[in-house]
């Protein structure tokens, strides 16, 4: 049991992916506008994660060294594919608004880099919980991201007005400039974490 | 005429992948530190993002697009709609022109294997070359006009990451907080960047 939890708070907190390993930004930077839409790319995320950890710790055995990377990205792309039909199916306008980032989860280096380093070494369960603590910890990280782009960008959160009608939102935050100065100061902040207090 | 270069400004200037779209940042932020790696980083980009949106293009526009393949089928096949799996084609064909010119070049030009064949393992997992597969679709370009986007698409890639890996050359002589240096004030500069490049976008062509 301990072992499971140690690979989904690893994957949560301890080694989160962002942060300490500067993985998976892309989306991250594109999709935090607005806290809806981080909230279903972090879940997006999360399932494609578990799904494609699952499938490639049970295959493990039967996958050749020299071909893995793409089996794991067949692997990958097919949950990815099956997470744009249900979006498109049950939340059209949603499936909008993320265009191609859905897709491009298939190139996010954190589900690539979990299968690569964690499932093709490890059991069924603790893959799965691998991959629900990675998945969590992007989903946090953008969800952070996206509460302070929303919040200070257009005056909103989940979209009903939280900001006083006088104040003026810095539409600065919501476009491309302010998504990498956001990045760049909370990736300031981790450092500065994680060097402790040598600085 | 006027439309295609309409189509490569968009794609170096008003539109940058990786300004405007946050595509391919991961090799972005780790190649920039060296100029001469993101030269060799961006040209293999460029090559690449040029010939894989083309033939994703054609396979699209000839096989996957609803309808497309009346032209095999005759007009049975108008209902036959085969975009679902177009994601899992594009990324197969972009893996696999990879491994092709790598090892093309690799057997016939050993100069060029020398400068990009590092970065061709690189380029698989770079989002921007699967991104602009996708936007391809979105916009409904043609194979040809597909093409010349992936390559203007590329462009403006290598630009960007060879104006930061020049613009990371001051950086090591500079002083700053410890927690600062590195991926912080990388992508500060991005983000200067990016809003220098915003003034571009009034520009209509």
């Amino acid at each position: 049991m301990s072992r499971l939890r140690d690979a989904f708070l690893d994957g949560l907190w301890r080694e989160n992916p962002v942060f300490w390993q500067v993985l998976g930004i892309c989306s991250a930077l594109a999709v935090t506008t607005r806290v809806e839409n981080a909230l279903y790319m972090g879940a997006a995320v999360t399932v494609v994660a578990m799904g494609s950890n699952m499938m490639v710790s049970l295959l493990r055995r039967f996958i050749p060294r020299d071909v893995r990377l793409m089996v794991e990205m067949v692997i990958i792309a097919g949950f990815v594919a099956l997470f744009d039909l249900y979006l498109k199916a049950f939340s059209y306008p949603m499936s909008q608004q993320l265009g191609p980032y859905v897709g491009l989860i298939v190139t996010n280096c954190i589900i690539l880099g979990r299968t690569e380093a964690f499932a093709l070494k490890n059991g069924v369960m603790e893959s799965v919980a691998d991959g629900l603590g990675n998945g969590l910890g992007y989903s946090a990280v953008l969800v952070v991201i996206a509460v302070i782009r929303e919040v200070g960008g257009s005056g909103t959160f989940l979209g009903h007005q939280v900001l006083p009608a006088g104040a003026q939102p810095m539409r600065v935050l919501v476009a491309a400039p302010g998504a990498f100065i956001i990045m760049s100061l909370l990736a300031w902040a981790f450092q500065y974490m994680k060097e402790g207090r040598r600085v | 005429m006027s439309e295609l270069l309409g189509i490569i400004l968009a794609g170096v200037l008003t539109h940058n992948i990786l300004l405007t779209g946050f595509l391919g940042m991961c090799s972005f932020i780790a190649i920039s530190r060296d100029l001469r790696a993101s030269l060799g980083l961006g040209l293999a980009v460029t090559f690449v993002a040029t010939f894989t949106a083309g033939l994703n293009a054609l396979i699209y526009n000839y096989f996957l697009a609803p309808g497309a393949m009346v032209w095999l089928l005759g007009d049975s096949a108008r209902s036959i709609d085969l975009s679902f799996v177009s994601l899992i084609v594009f990324i197969a064909v972009i893996a696999g022109f990879v491994q092709v010119v790598e090892m093309v070049i690799q057997r016939w030009f050993p100069l060029l294997h020398g400068v990009l064949g590092i970065f061709l393992p690189l380029i698989t997992v770079n989002c921007a070359i699967l991104g602009v597969s996708l936007f391809m679709v979105i916009k409904g370009l043609t194979p040809f006009r597909a093409t010349v986007y992936g390559f203007a698409s590329g462009a403006g890639w290598a630009l960007a990451i060879i104006l930061m890996a020049a613009m990371r050359r001051r950086l090591d002589t500079s002083a700053m907080p410890r927690a600062f240096a590195g991926v912080p004030v990388t992508l500060l500069l991005t983000g200067l960047l990016a809003a220098a490049f915003s003034a571009f976008a009034g520009m209509e062509f």
